[in-house]
């Protein structure tokens, strides 16, 4: 049984007035109270960035590790210790910029992993310059003139690299997101989550207001499986057209089922033997 | 007295086998009853480039590449051209007489032994790869060899593929074996009569030792992105996974890897990395991340010759410094230093050790040279080694606080999943992990990390090692993959001594200073530009060597040039 109170560290978030952090540490949080999560059967890992706070916030064993890095951290506790629920929260900053290569491979090999993106369409730790996923077009601080370069969906970017749980939602939706976050978990394979999140100090354009309006729900009879209506889907981003829900959802072998030794305890749980290293120190005669 | 060495070089196109059929031949020599001593050249393609592979063998110590060629198998014209000038007086040279080779300029004291390599080849089974075996065979003949330990081998080495191949290789060692036997047998001494019966021994190299001193270490947990030199560790711990309950994992990257382990470590699992400077620079971002979050990792970094891509299948030792001082601030690291084989497989296993008693990283510095040069060992024993695994507990603890200041610098271990919260922090923090810039808190914590360094001196940290007499007019000072070129270059030699140094940090200060007191004459022997170690060693001890012998061509000291500076020296006598 975990509650909230469980969960509660001496800190108080420091995050600015209605940022989109809050409700996705919340959604979190009364995730956890429904399943159980705590420390003896979750971990999570953070990226740096505004987002990346949520482990001062959130008394469950993490790693707050490196801009862009959280996800590789999170393979290797998964490895280590399967039988853990792992987190990844990250920024469309580190995720998507300085670490999109862990983030295309992370999708590539299914590691049963949750990631939640942060969103904000910003870097904006550092007060508010263009990130990868910045509409073309939008002034920031980085490009005063508009933002010259095209940006790239996250979920699409997912779906095409080969992840099996990819969904979008809007940071304000607490329940859906709380939902959402519960069956990504339960997903055997990597959970890509894409959480639009306003950036209420540096982004005028993404507001909460703007979400509330242009955000629409996938239609009730959606296909999960169709890899490639997912794609398109995924790719819609615009004025009163910006797709919401579960885009995709397949069953797909994970990184940790390829590896016969994880078939039962994990790794750290079995006492090291060393027998038999005799024999092969015996064929190099 | 200086030791008998034969040596052998195998030369070809590279995708001939070359470095199979050496091992091969390295094997040979060991069942025999002979110490060996391999060093392998080739460029970074996989077809067509010139490959080389020296096998030396000898009774008594050898333990360094030589700068001579007593018989030479050319497997091309290349080999013969590149490599006539190292043939000794009476050397051999066997080369296939069907391939239109050209020879004029081979010294008349060099024995030919021509020998119809691919025709035998076809006799014996047919297929090209034959050829080696046949060469093999016929120096088995030439050298005085007994074939049934070559048969015994062949059965071994190939067991797994098959009666008909075991078959035909046997059928294409003995076609060469008695046409050389007949042809050139009486040309030669016999190097490789079988010698008196010894021990069996492995034959290997450090990246072997590397990987089976971290699996006899209880690894749990390995990422290795494949680069040159040290590929091969990967290649046996890929093997051997699932047989010792252990992770290795090819990652996207060099970062990937090293912050999977991490990861792993953070989890409770033993963890490793290994990687050459190329990706030991990419890993130098994350370096300090497990320094901060005082997570153990051990980290075996095979250093290669100059910056960039520059010699990638040659050696040097210009990553010290890399691996000293590589990431932003201050932490905690330790550094060794092994200088053969043996040392690389013992000291991978108390790299494990030290990592979880100070949690954090250990590198193990290494080179090409030891990476990829074989060394016959009677079986490594490491049935009195403890895994250590410090102040770790996998045991719910109640307040429990991961980062708590200790006198020793050393706080007790978690590990994710246990039920003991803390956070592993990039940023600085306090005793739970939580975020904290506070001034206190601050010199606290560094202070406690900072001071594990000064317990390690203390508690763990080595001596240097003193070979040769007490007293000398010479000192040579050196560290690494050096050593063995360095022994075997002042065996003959009453009044010349070596200081090897295995620790970088922390450093051994006192002990130098001592043993340098008594030094006449040093020569800091180093393989970079810069004089790395010589540097460090006058920072930290305040001591100027009097002389230095550099060399930064890639290629290893041979203990001839070693000589040729201690000649020089007591030429001009000794005064310091």
């Amino acid at each position: 049984m975990t509650t909230l109170a469980d969960l509660a560290t001496p800190h108080q978030p420091n995050w600015c007035p209605g940022c989109g952090n809050y409700t996705i540490w919340a959604a979190f949080k009364n995730a956890a109270v429904e399943q159980g999560w705590d420390n003896t059967n979750t971990a999570m890992t953070a990226d740096i960035g505004c987002n990346g706070h949520i482990v001062n916030f959130t008394k469950i064993n993490s790693v707050e590790g490196l801009h862009g890095r959280a996800l590789p951290v999170a393979e290797g506790i998964k490895m280590a210790n399967h039988k853990l629920n792992v987190f990844s929260f990250i920024g469309d900053g580190g995720c998507m910029g300085e670490g999109g290569n862990h983030f295309i491979h992370a999708c590539r090999r299914n590691h049963d992993i949750t990631v939640v993106i942060h969103d904000n369409e910003l870097y904006s730790l550092t007060t508010g310059q263009t990130s990868p996923t910045t509409q073309q077009g939008y002034p920031t601080k980085s490009t005063p003139f508009g933002n010259p370069d095209k940006p790239f969906s996250p979920a699409a970017l997912a779906i095409a690299s080969g992840a099996t749980f990819v969904a979008r939602v809007y940071s304000g939706d607490i329940k859906n997101l709380k939902e959402i976050l519960i069956k990504a978990n339960k997903h055997k394979g990597i959970a890509i989550i894409d959480v639009l999140q306003p950036c209420v100090t540096f982004h005028k354009v993404c507001t909460h207001t703007f979400y509330q309006q242009n955000t629409t729900p996938l239609p009730d009879d959606w296909d999960r499986t169709d890899k490639a209506a997912a794609f398109m889907k995924a790719m819609e981003f615009g004025e009163n057209d910006i797709p919401v829900g579960i885009f995709y959802e397949v069953e797909k072998p994970t990184n940790e089922s390829h590896f016969p030794q994880l078939k039962q305890t994990p790794i750290v749980k079995i006492p090291i033997k060393r027998d038999g290293l005799k024999e092969i120190l015996k064929s190099y005669s | 007295m200086e030791s008998k060495i034969f040596t052998v070089t195998i030369g070809g196109m590279a995708g001939q086998g070359i470095k199979a059929s050496g091992i091969l031949l390295a094997r040979f020599a060991s069942r025999s009853g002979y110490n060996i001593f391999t060093h392998v050249e080739y460029p970074s393609i996989i077809r067509g480039g010139h490959n080389v592979m020296q096998v030396n063998i000898s009774k008594g110590n050898v333990a360094a590449t030589q700068s001579k060629i007593d018989f030479l198998i050319a497997l091309n014209q290349e080999t013969i051209d590149k490599h006539l000038e190292e043939l000794t007086p009476g050397a051999g040279l066997l080369f296939d007489s069907d391939k239109k080779l050209n020879t004029d300029n081979v010294p008349e004291t060099v024995h030919l032994c021509p020998i119809p390599l691919a025709q035998f080849a076809k006799e014996a089974g047919g297929s090209d790869i034959l050829i080696n075996t046949v060469a093999l065979g016929a120096v088995v003949g030439i050298m005085g060899g007994d074939l049934n330990i070559m048969f015994k081998l062949i059965e071994d080495e190939f067991g797994d593929k098959g009666e008909k191949i075991v078959a035909s290789d046997k059928k294409a060692a003995q076609l060469g074996y008695d046409f050389a036997l007949k042809n050139f047998g009486h040309k030669f001494t016999n190097p490789l009569e079988p010698a008196e019966k010894g021990e069996h021994k492995m034959v290997l190299n450090g990246n072997e030792a590397a990987a089976l001193g971290a699996i006899a270490a209880g690894m749990q947990f390995a990422a290795i992105y494949p680069m040159s030199p040290i590929s091969n560790i990967l290649h046996v711990l890929a093997r051997h996974q699932e047989e010792f309950n252990y992770i290795y994992k090819q990652p996207e990257d060099e970062i990937a890897a090293m912050n999977m382990a991490i990861g792993a470590a953070f989890a409770g699992a033993r963890s490793m990395v290994a990687t050459s400077g190329g990706g030991f620079s990419l890993m130098a971002e994350t370096y300090g991340l497990a320094g901060i979050t005082e997570t153990p990792l051990v980290i075996i970094e095979g250093m290669r010759g100059a910056p960039a891509t520059g010699l990638p299948t040659w050696s040097e030792q210009s990553d010290l410094r890399l691996v000293l001082h590589a990431h932003q601030g201050d932490f905690p690291r330790i550094v060794l230093t092994p200088g053969d084989t043996k040392e690389v497989f013992y000291t991978t296993m108390q790299a494990f050790n030290l990592a979880e008693k100070y949690q954090t990283t250990v590198v193990v510095l290494i080179d090409k040279d030891l990476c990829e040069s074989d060394q016959n060992y009677p079986y490594f024993d490491y049935s009195d080694y403890k895994i250590d695994r410090g102040k770790f507990t996998m045991e719910p603890t109640p307040n429990y606080k991961r980062y708590a200041d200790s006198e020793d610098g050393i706080s007790v271990r978690s590990a994710a999943g246990v039920g003991n919260f803390f956070i592993a922090n990039s940023d600085e923090h306090d005793e739970y992990g939580y975020s904290s810039e506070e001034i206190d808190n601050r010199n606290t914590q560094m202070r406690k990390r900072m001071r594990k360094l000064e317990t390690c001196a203390r508690e763990d940290m080595e001596e240097p090692v003193l070979h040769g007499p007490e007293n000398a007019d010479i000192t040579i000072i050196s560290w690494g993959s050096t050593k063995g070129a360095i022994l075997q270059a002042i065996e003959k030699y009453d009044n010349v001594n070596f200081i090897q140094v295995k620790w970088m940090n922390p450093f051994p200060t006192q002990a130098l200073t001592r043993m340098l007191e008594k030094a006449k004459y040093t020569i800091s022997a180093e393989l970079n530009y810069g004089a790395h170690f010589t540097g460090l060693l006058r920072e930290k001890t305040g001591f100027v060597v009097d002389d230095t012998l550099l060399k930064y061509d890639g290629r290893p000291f041979y203990p001839k040039e070693i000589q040729n500076k201690i000649e020089e020296v007591l030429k001009k006598g000794v005064s310091s």
